[in-house]
């Protein structure tokens, strides 16, 4: 379970989040909401990537400001740019490095490694240079090497903003087919179809908390007035 | 010539020298490289192109591959016999700029054998008594990665921003390339800390 209670940021003067309370039990949530709104630091709070001005994070049952290690492994986190997250020369290589720290045995990376290369559908191309894969290839390698790190829950800020459209479809049905719980910005609606649960901010606010459908209705009419 | 691979990407093989650990290898391309130097001699240059291409044709990773590592040093090598010639004769000119071509080849032939990672671990082995006074192998390790992860990424966004250049119609100015590339090569870093940080490499 992962629970906000009263939380505030701000970006220098700017009030990015306004005392959010929130509690998100179910296994897929998706954010919406206009650039500004307070959407991406929300989830750079789910995994200690910004601690909150005011109020608490917990990610079942940890603090992100005092476990913020323990938070990182148990949250997985994927950005908009692939290009930023890759380190390593080679796709093995750099699905590799999250477990440097963490497992020790060689013999135990490479067959995680493989694993979480299977799974999105990357085992071909294990010693392809990592720059040179395609768009969708790249988000597929940070999902990846996310992966490797077997998280409990997966946090994606607009994971298919930069990605046509059929690799947008393999990245998303990858995602659907996660058991991970899954927290997803995004501002291709479609992509929310098959979620629990969307949230709509504005102005740092949650102003609507519902279905896929009714929340969607909601962020439509509030972008309309 | 425009489309060899970039010089020092792995390229993957199952030759003994691929399955040879990094650790020796670097050691014995020192050793070469060291009585290089010490003989100093045209014939020891002769006997290091011969274990550089020897090395190569084990390898097994094609002519294309072997000529991409000292290709960029054409231009230089040319100029250096040049001045060598003029400055010590011919046999100072070719133990030079020979030593110089076996060095790169040799570390190249390193570099396409041996993936990244395996560099790593050899560096962080080597360097575990750093420990005692401080140093850190496992981050030293990751600068080092960072840093060859960054040669294609700032030659892309240099790409983009000379693009970007030619779109608008501007004049080459060192100002106007040098300003966007500068904030964008620091956004990118920002970036990549951000995500280093999230997959828990900074604890």
């Amino acid at each position: 379970m992962i629970r906000l209670e009263g939380v505030s940021h701000r970006w220098g003067d700017r009030l990015v989040l306004d005392a959010v309370d929130l509690t998100l039990t179910e296994h897929r949530v998706g954010v919406v909401g206009a650039n500004g709104s307070g959407k991406s630091t929300f989830v750079r709070l789910l995994n200690g990537l910004v601690l909150p001005e005011r109020g608490s994070v917990q990610v079942d049952g940890l603090d992100t400001r005092t476990e913020t290690a323990a938070v990182r492994r148990r949250v997985g986190f994927v950005f908009t740019d692939p290009d930023a997250q890759i380190v390593m020369p080679t796709v093995a290589e750099d699905v590799a490095l999250g477990l440097r720290r963490h497992v020790r045995d060689a013999a135990e990376r490479s067959v995680r490694v493989e694993s979480a290369l299977a799974a999105v559908g990357l085992a071909g191309l294990a010693d392809h240079p990592a720059h040179l894969l395609s768009g969708g290839e790249k988000q597929l390698l940070a999902l990846a090497g996310v992966l490797v790190c077997e998280p409990s829950v997966l946090v994606c800020d607009e994971p298919t903003t930069l990605l046509d459209l059929r690799n947008t479809r393999v990245v998303m049905d990858m995602l659907h087919a996660l058991p991970q719980r899954l927290v997803m910005v995004t501002h291709d609606l479609d992509t929310l179809d098959g979620f629990d649960r969307v949230l709509v901010f504005d102005g740092g606010r949650v102003v609507a908390d519902d279905a896929p459908a009714a929340a969607v209705a909601a962020y439509r009419a509030l972008v309309s007035r | 010539m425009s489309r060899l691979p970039p010089p020092g990407q792995y390229a993957p093989g199952r030759s003994v020298l691929h399955r040879w650990s990094a650790g020796p290898k670097l050691v014995a391309v020192g050793v070469v490289l060291t009585a290089l130097v010490v003989v100093a001699r045209p014939w020891a240059v002769g006997v290091g192109l011969a274990l550089a291409t020897t090395g190569y044709v084990v390898a097994g990773v094609g002519w294309r591959v072997a000529l991409a590592q000292v290709w960029p040093l054409r231009w230089f090598a040319l100029v250096l016999v040049g001045v060598q010639w003029w400055l010590a004769g011919p046999q100072r000119a070719v133990v030079t700029v020979g030593a110089l071509l076996v060095a790169v080849a040799l570390a190249g032939l390193v570099s396409v054998t041996t993936r990244v990672s395996a560099m790593l671990e050899a560096f962080t082995r080597a360097a575990g008594p750093l420990r005692r006074v401080g140093v850190d192998p496992d981050r030293v390790a990751l600068l080092l990665a960072m840093g060859v992860r960054a040669v294609p990424v700032v030659s892309g966004l240099a790409r983009e921003v000379r693009e970007a250049h030619w779109a608008r119609g501007l004049p080459p100015d060192p100002r106007t390339y040098g300003v966007p590339l500068t904030v964008r090569t620091l956004r990118h870093a920002d970036a990549l800390g951000e995500a280093l940080a999230a997959r828990g490499l900074d604890d």
